[in-house]
Order: structure tokens, then C-alpha cells, then sequence
């Protein structure tokens, strides 16, 4: 078992356990610290796969941008304790039920599919899967086979539409 | 040894906590948290299923990446609403949510 395993078990513990924790704690505020931990370690599995590009996206936007607005909004609008009754703990009960049933199925369904895969090794940039930052320039920006220039400029479209959106449905009238 | 099956089992814990939270809180903050979690499972599956299955193409990589910006705009979108239900009705509660429900 060699430090690349070891690195796996304690994010894989990590991730599964913080993304429990996020929906089942009692303060949001809580709830959002843990689903910071879970994207960190999301980010993590990227840099274990080789994908260190990836990752660095995964920490700029999701742990440095978005949980940071979450937090921003929570405390503007005064996290408040979720109340907990009697109907909503049986909803609760099924809930959990049906999505453990869900879970299980899913997971038999992984280990019947005999999927011809070998196990991941540790990154290196000879692997076949290496993809270095200038590759991923070009490949963003090119229009031919394998180009990617028309999804970036739908996301960029798209996000100039919401930044022009939250401005006008937040704005004070 | 890092199975592919491993790390499909992380993702699937995370989708379920993602649609258990969605069904079982109030606030709708606390869902959209939820929301986030099911998108970051999406996430992880397109980058493992590249990764481990068919490691000299990339189609999965980038998908991923527009997944993350899609993800941030979606966001900034929802918290925006949120913040202006809460200022017309003090509560961002989903009980108490009862215009445009219909």
C-alpha cells in the first residue's frame, strides 16, 4: 500500500462522511462549512487522477468562489435553526429509506458491470491521459475536431446573462 | 489498488446525500447546498469515467470544467432570488413560499 492508496482512503473517508454531515446538520451554516470540505476533497481526486488543471478550477471557483457566496447569503439572511416535528421526521424516515435503497442498488449495479478498466495508477506526464496547460488552451479555443470553441462562448454568454440577471433581481427598488 | 468501482461509490454516496438533503430541508439554501453536492457527483463521474475508461481522450475533462462554470452561474442565480424573497417576505423558509407556487 503505497502513499497514492493511502491519499485515496482519506479522501474517499473524507468526501463520504462531510457529504453526509453537509444534509443532516442542524445549522446551515454548519452545513455549508462541511460542503467546503467535501469539494476540497472532490478537488483532491482530481490531483490523484492526474488532473491537476482540474483541480485548481475545482478550488478557484467551487471552494474559493461559490462557498464564499453561500456563507455571504446565509448570514444575510439570518441562518435560522431548522424546526423538527413529527411529520417531517416520518418524511425524514423515507426519505433515508428509499435513497439507502437507491444507494445499494447502485452499487450492485458497479460491481456486476465488470467494467474493463485497470486500477489507477499513479499521475506521471507520460501517461496517455497527461494533459499539460498549453493543450488545454489550444484545444479550448479550437474550432476543429476536438475544439471546444463554441461551448466557451455559450458559457461566457451565460454567464454575462447572470451577472446582468442577479443584478437585476437582487437590485433594491 | 484504486479500483474504477471505488470511485463510483463515492460519487453515488454523494448524489444520495445531495437527494436526501433536497427532500428533507426547508430553507432553501440548505437545498440549493444539496443541489451543489448532486452537481460535484455529476462532476466526478465525467472526470473518473475519462480517466480510468478511455484515458487518451479528454471529452470528459472538459465537460467537467463546463460543469463547474454552469454550476457557478446556477448559483449566483438562486442565492440572488433568495436574497430578494427574503427581503419581501423576511423568511426564506420554503413553507412560507405560497406566490407563484401555482
Amino acid at each position: 500500500m503505497d502513499s497514492h492508496n493511502i491519499m485515496f482512503v482519506i479522501l474517499a473517508v473524507i468526501i463520504m462522511l462531510s457529504s453526509i454531515a453537509t444534509v443532516v446538520s442542524k445549522s446551515i451554516i454548519r452545513a455549508a462549512t462541511y460542503l467546503l470540505f467535501v469539494l476540497l476533497g472532490t478537488a483532491g481526486l482530481y490531483f490523484l487522477m492526474g488532473y491537476s488543471f482540474l483541480g485548481a478550477v475545482q478550488i478557484m471557483v467551487y471552494a474559493g468562489g461559490i462557498i464564499v457566496l453561500y456563507v455571504f447569503s446565509i448570514l444575510l439572511t439570518s441562518g435560522q435553526q431548522e424546526k423538527l416535528n413529527r411529520v417531517y421526521l416520518m418524511k425524514k424516515v423515507a426519505v433515508g429509506m428509499s435513497c439507502l435503497a437507491g444507494l445499494a442498488v447502485f452499487i450492485a449495479m458497479f460491481f456486476k458491470q465488470q467494467f474493463l478498466a485497470a486500477a489507477l495508477s499513479a499521475p506521471s506526464e507520460s501517461d496517455a491521459s497527461f494533459l499539460s496547460i498549453e493543450e488545454i488552451g489550444k484545444q479550448m479555443l479550437s474550432t476543429g475536431e476536438g475544439g471546444y470553441l463554441l461551448p466557451f462562448e455559450a458559457v461566457s454568454i451565460l454567464l454575462l446573462a447572470c451577472i446582468v440577471g442577479g443584478l437585476i433581481i437582487a437590485r433594491k427598488r | 489498488m484504486i479500483q474504477l468501482e471505488y470511485l463510483l461509490i463515492i460519487s453515488a454516496v454523494m448524489l444520495f446525500a445531495g437527494i436526501y438533503g433536497f427532500f428533507t430541508r426547508k430553507s432553501t439554501l440548505a437545498m440549493l447546498l444539496s443541489i451543489e453536492l448532486m452537481l460535484n457527483a455529476a462532476d466526478i463521474n465525467f472526470a473518473v469515467f475519462n480517466r480510468m475508461l478511455f484515458p487518451e481522450g479528454h471529452e470528459g475533462y472538459f465537460f467537467a470544467i463546463f460543469g463547474i462554470a454552469i454550476a457557478a452561474a446556477e448559483s449566483a442565480i438562486a442565492i440572488a432570488i433568495m436574497i430578494n424573497i427574503y427581503r419581501m417576505l423576511k423568511n426564506i423558509s420554503v413553507d412560507e413560499l405560497k406566490k407563484m407556487k401555482w
